[in-house]
C-alpha cells in the first residue's frame, strides 16, 4: 500500500519519538504508578502503526517483516518463563521473588516484578504489530 | 419483525430482573470490607492483601503486587492466550491472497 | 444516588439484545464487546470504599501504611478486570478475522444465509 501526502508524513515523523518514549515510561514504571506492561505495549505498538500508515508498506518485504515481529514476540514470552524458573533453580517456589526488594517507591524495588513487566510489554507490542501487519499485507499486497 | 420484537422483550425482561436482583441481594454501594452476602460475616480478603502487599512484594502499586505476586499463574495463562490469538490471526491471513474464490 | 450497578446491568441487557436480534455479523460482535464491558463495570464497582483512594503507595504515604490500608479501595477486582480486558481483545481479533473470511467466501454477512457448508 502506498503512503499518504506530505502533511501526515511530517506529523508522524515528528510525533513518533514522543509517543514511543511515553509508552516506554508507562512500561518501566509499572510498579510505581498505574499502567504496566499491557497498556504500555499497546501505546508503543500504536506509535509504530502510525509510522506504517503514514509512510506506506511498499518498502517492506512480507516475509522478513513478519519473521522479525514473530522473533520479538517469542523472545518476550521466553523471558517471562525463564525469569519465573529462576526461583526453582535456587530451590524455592515457582515465580518466587528472589532479587532483593529495595526501599518502597524507588525505581529499583520489587524484586523481579519490573523485569516481568518488561517481558510482557515486549510481547504485547510485537503481538499487536504482528496482527495488524499481517492484515495490511493480506489486503494491500506488495507492489 | 417478529424476531426483533421477541429479542427486545427478552432483553428488557432480563435487564429489569438483573437490576432488581442486584439491588436486593448486594450490600449498599461503597461498603468495601464488609461481606454480608449469604451467610458471611467477616471481612473481604482484599483488606488483608492491602495490609501485607507493600511489605512482602516490595512494590508501591498494590495491583502489580496482586497481578504478579499473589496471582502470578493467572497472568502467565493470560500471556499464553495472547500468544494463541496472535498465532490464530496470522495463520488465518496467511492464505488470504492465494485463493481468489 | 449511585447508578453504577444499574448502568452495568443496562449495558448487559443492551449487549444481549444486539447478539440476539441483529442481522449483521459485525453488529453481533460489537454487542459481545458491549456485554463484556458491562460485566467489567459491575466487577469494579463491587470493591468501592466510600471516600477511598487508589491502591497505590506513593510520596508521602510511605510512612503511614496503616492509614493507607484503611483508606484504599479493593485491589483484587482490578487485577481480575485487567486480565479480562486482554482476553476480550483477543476474542475480538479472532472473531473479526473470521468475519472477514466469511464475507470473502459467501459474499454476504447475514447469518440466515450462511447456513450450509459450501462444497
Amino acid at each position: 500500500m502506498s503512503g499518504m501526502s506530505i502533511i501526515p508524513k511530517t506529523i508522524a515523523r515528528l510525533l513518533f519519538p514522543f509517543v514511543a518514549f511515553f509508552g516506554a515510561y508507562i512500561v518501566v514504571h509499572g510498579h510505581l504508578s498505574p499502567g504496566g506492561g499491557f497498556p504500555g505495549g499497546v501505546v508503543i505498538a500504536s506509535a509504530f502503526l502510525m509510522m506504517a500508515i503514514a509512510y506506506g508498506l511498499s518498502g517492506l518485504k512480507r516475509e522478513s517483516a513478519l519473521v522479525r515481529a514473530e522473533a520479538l514476540e517469542t523472545a518476550g514470552g521466553v523471558a517471562i518463563v525463564l525469569l519465573s524458573l529462576l526461583g526453582i533453580s535456587l530451590g524455592l517456589n515457582f515465580l518466587q521473588n528472589v532479587l532483593p526488594t529495595g526501599f518502597l517507591g524507588e525505581l529499583f524495588s520489587g524484586g523481579i516484578l519490573p523485569f516481568l513487566y518488561l517481558g510482557v510489554g515486549l510481547k504485547v507490542t510485537a503481538g499487536i504489530l504482528l496482527v495488524l501487519l499481517s492484515m495490511l499485507f493480506a489486503f494491500g499486497g506488495e507492489e | 419483525m417478529n424476531e426483533r420484537m421477541a429479542g427486545l422483550m427478552l432483553a428488557t425482561i432480563v435487564g429489569v430482573l438483573l437490576i432488581v436482583a442486584v439491588y436486593v441481594s448486594l450490600p449498599e454501594f461503597g461498603s468495601f470490607p464488609l461481606r454480608n452476602i449469604g451467610g458471611n460475616r467477616e471481612n473481604a480478603i482484599g483488606q488483608r492483601i492491602l495490609e501485607n502487599a507493600p511489605r512482602e512484594t516490595g512494590s508501591g502499586n498494590v495491583v502489580t503486587g496482586v497481578v504478579w505476586g499473589y496471582r502470578g499463574y493467572d497472568t502467565l495463562g493470560e500471556a499464553t492466550i495472547l500468544f494463541t490469538a496472535v498465532v490464530g490471526v496470522v495463520a488465518l491471513f496467511r492464505a488470504f491472497g492465494r485463493r481468489r474464490a | 444516588m449511585e447508578l453504577n450497578y444499574a448502568v452495568a446491568m443496562m449495558l448487559v441487557a443492551l449487549g444481549l439484545y444486539c447478539v440476539i436480534a441483529k442481522r449483521n455479523l459485525i453488529k453481533m460482535i460489537m454487542g459481545l464487546s458491549v456485554l463484556t464491558d458491562g460485566i467489567h463495570l459491575f466487577l469494579i464497582s463491587l470493591g468501592y470504599r466510600a471516600g477511598g483512594t487508589a491502591p497505590i503507595v506513593a510520596g508521602e504515604m510511605i510512612s503511614d501504611l496503616q492509614g493507607f490500608a484503611s483508606r484504599a479501595v479493593d485491589p483484587i477486582p482490578q487485577a481480575l478486570v485487567l486480565t479480562s480486558i486482554v482476553i476480550n481483545v483477543c476474542i475480538l481479533a479472532l472473531a473479526l478475522s473470521l468475519a472477514v473470511h466469511i464475507y470473502r467466501n459467501y459474499g454476504t454477512l447475514k447469518p440466515s444465509e450462511i447456513r450450509r457448508l459450501r462444497e
